[in-house]
């Protein structure tokens, strides 16, 4: 059985492999080399070594500004989402009438694509500030604030999903045990589901924040980084280098190869943390 | 059962989250691709081509090359399927017309032309798009295009004198006004005007507007301006038309048509006619930020504002409108005075920043399909008659008589301005920096507006967003 699959490897394999060279290594590798380069188009490029990289932390290019929202909407984000996505997730666990009913409509924001969310929230959050004879681009906080609902708005269902995948993997003889040993409610909550939901975790809060660090859409779409691009995040900042002035689409590439770097390395860092504190069933 | 079910859903809900994805980025990046239907519709085509004698000789010639044209203006769109269909069932040259959705051109340019099915014929907006699609400018200097070009001085040439971008219309905008609303005006007691020709200056346009500002309930209208569209991305007609007055007059002052870095020695009167749009408006300063340009259009077709500033292709969107209050008859065209000594006897701002390119690196056989394709559009009567008819536009060719001009109210405005031998504002915007300035000012003017930004201080940064960007795309 093993020498068979081993011979036949490469027949299994190889459409997958041909798929994701074709689909993701080459035009990675591809893009990797265009920041090294003064481009504009990809079939027309010389070679300018680290320039592009030097360029793309001078001041006026708006990285580093677009880091630190970027950051600080990361950060507000995450931790927005997993507790309220949890909490309902709790709610939603407990056996009271028409729970699928609530699962299946709080899940359908997530089914929407993020440009139509960006400019909806952006109609319903203007009208309402509409009162205050202002909009959501006169002031940075608007935007922010109306990104972090949006998000929200769209991310809760996805992961209270997954939180109540792993809310019904726990055990009931664990529950009842904490109960027999006079456990309140909330030490059941600490100390048994939380623990055992932690693989759970692990994954909204990678996804959470990949997603939220990445985000474009809802970014283009709701306040294109106005105002004065104060609102404006890293990928929209990338975007905008390649498109918005001749001649700097190798600094935006190089920004693209960096802003990968920064992905990965936060999301190994927190898939390492989350992962320590998983337990075995 | 019940995990099996939960692990359905959540596959399910990955793969969607996939689509959802997909379709959110594909709708801003995709160019509307509506080839297929042209080549579908060439019935629908027939009427517009049947009276007309067919083109002749240019379109024997053509041999095995074909046309692959990026179109720049969604709302010709549907009008360039029709002409790519009347020219293929007419020579059998295939033409394929894609637009880019707005604002994506030069998006959807970078991406089409890498490919290997490229664009033969695309189009660049002056010497700053010039600048970055030199590699794949052809130069015209030899092509029937160029000689019939009526004003030489218009294509866009490079430093070894070649023509690289041949224009294929001429605009103009300026503020436009609901002349029903202004006479309506000109009645009551205590006018400031009796008719439009005696507002030729700012301080003249100022006192009237404010005028109709106090009389506004009485004359029907919201505001006497419609709103200063500054949603991201609905601020062209800001920071690139209406800024384009200071740097002319800049620029005169200079005797040149460019420079490295500016003084905006004009900024006050930019801030002149803004402040008036802004305080003169149907709506209060801190809501512009929610605005469109479609809104303001809207809100001029609807008889709510007497005067929008935008330029002679307005017309098709004025009288689209449902429910448009305005006449054909009404709507007209006025100078935008700044307050600029002498400009008593400024005109209209005419210019372009359409100008057709062929691919330098399309096959042969490709370009000269393509060349003779644009040589139809000006020279054969069904072409001519597409130009001017479906397209609207005033083609500045020698082979367009008097009576082939378009007939929309704004563009006959347009030619009574270059008639009355008032000096028009040449286009100088095609000099600007780029499309980061551009922004950047539109920024600026919107936090302005809100009260966050100081005159000064956006005095301040056009003049050092100018320098930094200019510098920036020297090459």
């Amino acid at each position: 059985m093993e020498k068979t699959l081993k011979r036949y490897f490469a027949v299994f394999t190889l459409p997958t492999v041909i798929a994701f060279a074709f689909a993701f290594i080459i035009p990675f590798a591809q893009g990797v080399y265009l920041s090294f380069c003064k481009f504009t188009t990809v079939g027309n490029a010389t070679w300018v070594g680290l320039d592009n990289y030097k360029a793309a932390f001078e001041s006026g290019q708006g990285f580093t500004s677009a880091l630190g929202f970027t950051a600080a909407f990361t950060v507000i984000s995450v931790i927005t989402i997993n507790l309220l996505a949890f909490t309902i997730a709790l709610l939603l666990t407990r056996k009271v009438a028409g729970t699928n009913v609530f699962r299946t409509i709080f899940f359908m924001p997530n089914l929407i694509g993020g440009i139509v969310l960006g400019y909806t929230w952006q109609q319903m959050i203007n009208a309402i500030l509409y009162r205050y004879e202002t909009t959501i681009v006169s002031n940075a906080k608007y935007g922010f604030w109306g990104l972090v609902i949006l998000m929200n708005w769209q991310m809760i269902g996805y992961m209270m999903i997954i939180y109540i995948a792993g809310l019904q993997n726990v055990p009931t003889e664990l529950i009842e045990a904490a109960k027999i040993d006079g456990a309140t409610p909330w030490q059941t909550l600490i100390k048994v589901k939380v623990p055992m939901v932690m693989s759970s975790i692990t994954i909204c809060m990678f996804l959470t924040l990949s997603n939220s660090f990445k985000l474009f859409d809802q970014n283009k779409a709701l306040t294109d980084g106005a105002p004065m691009k104060k609102t404006q995040m890293l990928a929209l900042n990338i975007y905008e280098t390649f498109y918005g002035r001749t001649g700097y689409e190798g600094v935006g590439q190089a920004k693209a190869v960096l802003f990968f770097i920064i992905v990965v390395a936060i999301a190994l860092l927190q898939l390492s943390f989350t992962r320590s504190k998983e337990v075995e069933q | 059962m019940k995990k099996k079910l939960i692990s359905a859903l959540l596959c399910a809900a990955m793969v969607s989250s996939m689509l959802a994805g997909c379709g959110g980025s594909g709708s801003t990046e995709t160019p509307a691709e509506s080839a297929p239907a042209a080549e579908s519709a060439p019935a629908d085509a027939a009427p517009a081509a049947d009276n007309v004698a067919p083109a002749g000789d240019s379109a024997a010639a053509a041999g095995d090359g074909s046309v692959y044209y990026l179109n720049f203006k969604p709302e010709v769109d549907a009008q360039w399927q029709e002409i790519a269909a009347a020219y293929t069932s007419e020579t059998g040259v295939p033409v394929k017309v894609v637009t880019a959705a707005s604002g994506t051109y030069e998006e959807v340019l970078k991406a089409e032309i890498a490919g290997s099915d490229a664009p033969t014929l695309f189009q660049i907006n002056g010497p700053v798009g010039y600048n970055s699609w030199k590699d794949y400018c052809l130069d015209l200097s030899g092509s029937e295009l160029y000689n019939n070009l009526s004003d030489k001085g218009l294509a866009v040439t490079g430093d070894d004198g070649g023509a690289y971008g041949i224009p294929y219309t001429v605009e103009a905008y300026g503020i436009i006004y609901n002349d029903a609303i202004m006479q309506a005006y000109f009645a009551t007691e205590g006018a400031k005007a009796a008719n439009v020709d005696e507002i030729n200056n700012f301080a003249k346009l100022k006192e009237v507007v404010e005028d109709m500002t106090a009389k506004k309930d009485a004359l029907g209208i919201q505001g006497v301006f419609a709103s200063t569209s500054l949603l991201p991305g609905e601020d062209w007609r800001w920071q690139t038309h209406l800024a384009n007055l200071p740097v002319y007059y800049e620029y005169k002052d200079n005797n040149v048509s460019d420079m490295a870095a500016i003084t905006f020695k004009y900024s006050d009167n930019f801030k002149n006619i803004f402040d008036l749009y802004i305080n003169n408006s149907t709506c209060a300063p801190g809501l512009l930020g929610s605005k469109a340009v479609t809104d303001s259009m809207a809100e001029f077709a609807l008889g709510q504002c007497a005067m929008v500033q935008n330029g002679n292709w307005a017309w098709g969107q004025v009288a689209d409108v449902d429910g448009n209050a305005v006449k054909e008859e009404d709507i007209k065209f006025m100078p935008i005075y700044t307050g600029v000594s002498g400009e008593e006897s400024q005109g209209l701002c005419i210019g372009t920043e359409n100008f057709w390119c062929v691919n330098k690196q399309a096959s042969e056989a490709d370009q000269k399909a393509t060349l003779d394709f644009v040589n139809w559009m000006i020279s054969s009567d069904a072409g001519k008659d597409y130009m001017v008819n479906s397209l609207g536009n005033a083609a500045p060719f020698s082979t367009f008589g008097d009576a082939e001009k378009p007939s929309d109210p704004l563009a006959k405005e347009m030619y009574r301005f270059m008639e009355s031998g008032k000096s028009s504002v040449t286009w100088n915007f095609t000099t600007f920096p780029s499309q980061a300035f551009k922004d950047d000012f539109g920024a600026g003017l919107l936090e302005y507006c809100n009260g966050n930004m100081s005159w000064d201080d956006v005095k301040e940064l056009v003049v050092t967003r100018w320098a930094e960007e200019k510098s920036a795309t020297a090459q």
